[in-house]
């Protein structure tokens, strides 16, 4: 059939200019902000800047508390924001490799690669109707995406963006991450409660059992780096691992390696991911907890389910593979950065951002590794959830607990113990990772096929 | 009870999963994927790659009809609608004033082709129909107004010269735009005189018509 005349489209050039301006400055922005921000909010470095620029004296200046709050509210909602972008951004990658495993192409209409299909898919569920059941218990059905939401976005108060970047180093942080994000499952379990559905209630019970469940052989994996480090700050733990990956966790205790795994396949469960993604289970249970939610409420959902895959990664890469740790620079190397001021000198800047690209790199690898289980494995049985969780992941974590009790004694006594482990250990990763690529490509033979990256 | 052995079995299980899982999704990352990406990222067009036997859209070269109706008589379905009356200006000379084909209610069964003593009749590779109105799908290979004469078939002839194949077709799919009104099934009345206008005077059957399209 004629088609009516179009307007014409932009050159493909342009679209792919457009993308990668918008794709590249729109996290760059956020990570710059977080960057300044969250070493600019801390209390002695708004002093100085009020006294250099202001030029008062900020104990005696009537806006002092006011500059520092304000400092620390912009700081938080620009966390949020990055919270739902890196999301967003998260999703259209998925989309993209889950599309590849499958031989598809995935995304590739709206922008170069697709790339603008999360703005999109966002402003739709935006204009959707709000939609409440009419038997739902309104206020809880109102109130639990919230629960999910700050649950979600606490847990930035602790995570550590790089060598000083990081919004509160609490003393306890790895512990407070482990208590907000037990919120999620409140918020959760009030979803699938409220609806008054079959479907939510299933969901919401699932979860429950879930993720109530492994966060004890989490709990008990992430108890292996914290005896490691000595300290339960999330700062210390990547301050007590080295830069070079024969020095990281996950490596240096034959103990963390298990550890490691557990604490992935956990993390998995307690984000419900696939193979663990009983409570939404699309084939059996509609959406799960998710089946009666439209619109902005459902939004929420669906932010806090992606960008949990980031604070994953997050916790992962500070636990077990070294945080922001740039190789060959130590903390004396950013103290003399930082010079004898107040206000630190250029150069501790760039020290700053190379130790958050680190950090977000192996963020991004953990992240993809999650994507990569997703499209690999099938969901699981109810049963083999529970047996997977009580008859392994907890006895196995209990012993790479009592191990690294007796390895810490050991390495005490003989540190050389904890050099030969990590360089074993990463020499075996190595040819792990060698026979992996080497069996992908015995796989790409195997369908008569070659590698071809020209479509991606 | 699980033996113990079973037990240390699962753990070898779950890594050997692992290891082929994660290589053959892997391994499907780094080749090119197979999706055909219809209908505007085609190296053809994609009626140019389907089979030659496809059977998609009837298409009649009316230079060739004989009016011998046996595709009408074919069509289980009755999707065939053929009229023939007699030229008044020379009564040796038969005419085709109607010749329609449904292609909403065909089910591409090809019985009618099969008949055809010249080969007139002939599915092509075209399929791409969707339309706003279905009446549009009616395709009317006589002008009521200018109908054609039948083809007189010379003695002994074996082969006929035909348009070529699916050409006629697309020459009307792609004149009609996709939500152009329905159809109306009977010329357009003079217009009134002016006077005394007759409001009820419309002389087609009513066609629904969508009202999207004025």
């Amino acid at each position: 059939m004629a088609t009516t005349p179009k307007r014409p489209p932009l050159s493909p050039r342009a679209v792919v200019l457009i993308t990668l301006i918008v794709g590249v400055a729109l996290p760059g922005a956020l990570f710059a902000l977080i960057l300044v921000l969250s070493a600019a909010t801390k209390p002695l470095v708004v002093e100085a800047l009020i006294r250099k620029f202001a030029e008062v004296d900020p104990a005696t200046w009537p806006y002092t508390t006011l500059v520092s709050w304000g400092s620390v509210v912009v700081l938080a909602l620009i966390l949020l924001t990055f919270g739902a972008v890196i999301s967003g951004m998260t999703v259209w990658w998925e989309m993209r490799v889950s599309a590849r495993m499958q031989s598809r192409i995935g995304y590739n209409r709206a922008g170069a690669a697709g790339f603008f299909q999360w703005i999109a898919d966002a402003v739709k569920l935006l204009f959707k109707e709000d939609l409440i059941p009419a038997e739902a218990d309104r206020m809880l059905f109102r109130v639990a995406p919230y629960f999910v939401m700050t649950g979600f976005a606490l847990t930035f108060v602790a995570l550590p963006f790089g060598e000083s970047l990081i919004a509160a180093d609490l003393n306890v942080g790895i512990f407070y991450l482990v208590s907000v994000t037990a919120l999620v499952v409140v918020g959760i379990l009030l979803a699938g409660w409220s609806s008054n559905s079959k479907w939510a209630l299933f969901g919401g019970m699932r979860s429950a059992a879930q993720v109530v469940s492994y966060e004890i052989p989490a709990g008990l994996a992430t108890m292996v780096p914290i005896l490691m480090a000595g300290t339960l700050s999330m700062q210390g733990i990547v301050r007590a691992q080295g830069a070079w990956p024969w020095q990281w966790f996950v490596f240096t205790n034959p103990a963390a390696t298990v550890a490691f795994a557990v604490f992935f396949i956990a993390q998995l469960a307690e984000g419900n991911r696939t193979p663990f993604d009983l409570p939404e289970a699309e084939s059996e249970l509609v959406a799960g907890y998710l089946s009666e939610y439209s619109g902005f409420r459902f939004a929420i959902y669906f932010l806090v389910e992606f960008g949990n895959l980031w604070v994953m990664g997050a916790i992962a890469a500070t636990l077990f593979l070294g945080g922001w740790q740039i190789p060959g620079v130590g903390p004396e190397v950013y103290a003399a950065a930082k010079g004898a001021g107040a206000l630190p000198a250029p150069g501790w800047w760039g020290l700053q951002a190379l130790s958050m690209v680190v950090m977000v790199v192996k963020t991004l690898v953990v992240l993809n590794l999650i994507v990569w289980v997703r499209w690999t494995l099938p969901r699981i049985r109810i049963d083999q959830m529970m047996t997977l969780c009580w008859k392994y992941l907890v006895p196995v974590a209990f012993v790479t607990f009592v191990f690294t009790l007796l390895w810490q004694v050991l390495v005490a006594r003989q540190p050389a113990l904890s050099t030969i482990s990590g360089w074993v250990m990463f020499a075996g990763f190595v040819v792990v990772t060698l026979l992996f690529a080497r069996q992908t490509r015995a796989n790409i033979a195997a369908a008569g096929d070659h590698v071809d990256m020209t479509n991606w | 009870m699980m033996t113990f052995t079973e037990y240390a079995g699962s753990f070898q299980k779950t890594a050997v999963s692992f290891w082929h899982g994660l290589s053959i999704t892997m391994s499907h990352l780094f080749r090119r994927p197979m999706t055909v990406q219809y209908p505007d990222r085609t190296p053809l067009p994609v009626r140019d790659m389907l089979p030659p036997r496809y059977r998609g859209f009837l298409e009649v070269d009316t230079a060739i009809c004989t009016g011998c109706q046996a595709c009408e008589r074919a069509c289980p379905i009755a999707c065939i609608q053929i009229t023939l009356e007699k030229d008044p200006a020379n009564p040796k000379q038969r005419l085709v004033t109607q010749f329609d084909i449904d292609e909403a209610k065909c089910m591409f069964c090809g019985l009618c082709v099969e008949p055809c003593p010249t080969g007139s009749i002939q599915h092509t590779r075209e399929f791409e129909g969707s339309v706003a109105n279905i009446r549009n799908l009616v395709f009317r290979w006589s002008d009521p107004v200018k109908p054609f004469p039948v083809y007189r078939v010379e003695k002994g002839a074996e082969y006929f010269a035909r348009a070529p194949l699916g050409s006629l077709v697309r020459a009307r799919l792609e004149a009609a735009r996709w939500n152009a009104a329905a159809v109306e099934y009977l010329p357009p009345e003079p217009p009134a005189p002016a006077v005394a206008p007759v409001p009820a005077a419309a002389p087609a059957p009513p066609t629904p018509t969508n009202p999207e399209t004025k």
